[in-house]
């Protein structure tokens, strides 16, 4: 049943955030992933008639980003040698055995299963971001995820510090149930 | 000594408990705080809930664009739409 319909003119403000946090935990480069974002919305703008309304618009951009990513990889990859993997061992026998050191496990790294873990759980919490009054979302990313100092954002936005924590306090409560409804 | 010297409200509990969030609450703010804790099963609640929520945070590592990142991206992204409508 196609029951879902585009309205770019909210795009950015809906899903440009969403996007680059699914984005910049596959490409690790934040101009990049900027990029790719933009080149999403485009793409999106050009296929609108391809959409048949199955999906939500925005599974519907994500599938378009996911294309977006491959292709980056593809492109990166596409020079002959850049996807070799390349080891040099020295041949000194002082340093027999180095090698070994070098192959151990580092337990800081993260595994595959670590990085699923964080997208998952980086997509409840927009998920649940989405829910909130727009002001509350964007004081509460500028402050927890950005990390910008209270004056910053009072500045910014043109609120008094009370004000910005009365609005983090709801977004907080806000989000902590929402999370416990969904992930917790 | 006044009585309600160390004494603070549930609701300042929980203000002081979202300043604590991010470094942002005094080390007098934190006793006060700390004292509330210990008998306010409500501020108790409401502190295990938030520290949650700042651990899957951090955990989660999430990213979102700054603002003028997002106004350049609407600005490209407008420019394109106003052609295409």
């Amino acid at each position: 049943m196609a029951n879902h319909q585009l309205n770019p003119n909210n795009w950015i403000d809906l899903y440009s955030d969403y996007l680059f946090n699914y984005t910049i935990s596959r490409v690790n480069d934040r101009a990049m992933a900027q990029d790719l974002v933009s080149e999403t919305f485009l793409a999106g703008l050009k296929s609108m008639n391809n959409f048949k309304g199955e999906a939500s618009e925005r599974t519907w951009l994500v599938s378009i980003l996911k294309r977006k990513i491959i292709d980056y990889y593809r492109k990166i990859n596409s020079n002959k040698g850049k996807a070799e993997v390349r080891m040099t061992y020295n041949n000194d026998s002082e340093s027999e055995g180095d090698w070994l050191e070098e192959r151990v496990a580092d337990p800081f790294d993260k595994t595959a299963e670590d990085k699923l873990e964080n997208t998952e759980l980086g997509n409840a919490i927009y998920d649940c971001l989405s829910k909130l009054p727009e002001k509350q979302a964007e004081v509460f990313k500028m402050k927890t995820i950005l990390g910008y100092d209270t004056e910053t954002i009072c500045n910014e936005l043109d609120i008094t510090a009370s004000n910005l924590w009365v609005i983090i306090h709801r977004a907080r409560t806000a989000l902590a149930d929402c999370m416990e409804e969904n992930w917790f | 000594m006044k009585k309600n010297f160390l004494f603070i409200s549930c609701e300042e509990a929980k203000h002081i408990c979202d300043k604590s969030q991010y470094g942002e609450a005094t080390g007098w703010e934190r006793i006060k705080l700390t004292i509330r804790l210990t008998w306010c099963r409500v501020t108790k609640a409401y502190s295990k809930k938030n520290s949650k929520l700042s651990d899957v945070i951090e955990h989660a590592e999430v990213d979102c664009l700054k603002k003028d990142e997002r106004n350049k991206l609407k600005k490209q992204f407008e420019e394109e739409l106003e052609k295409h409508q």
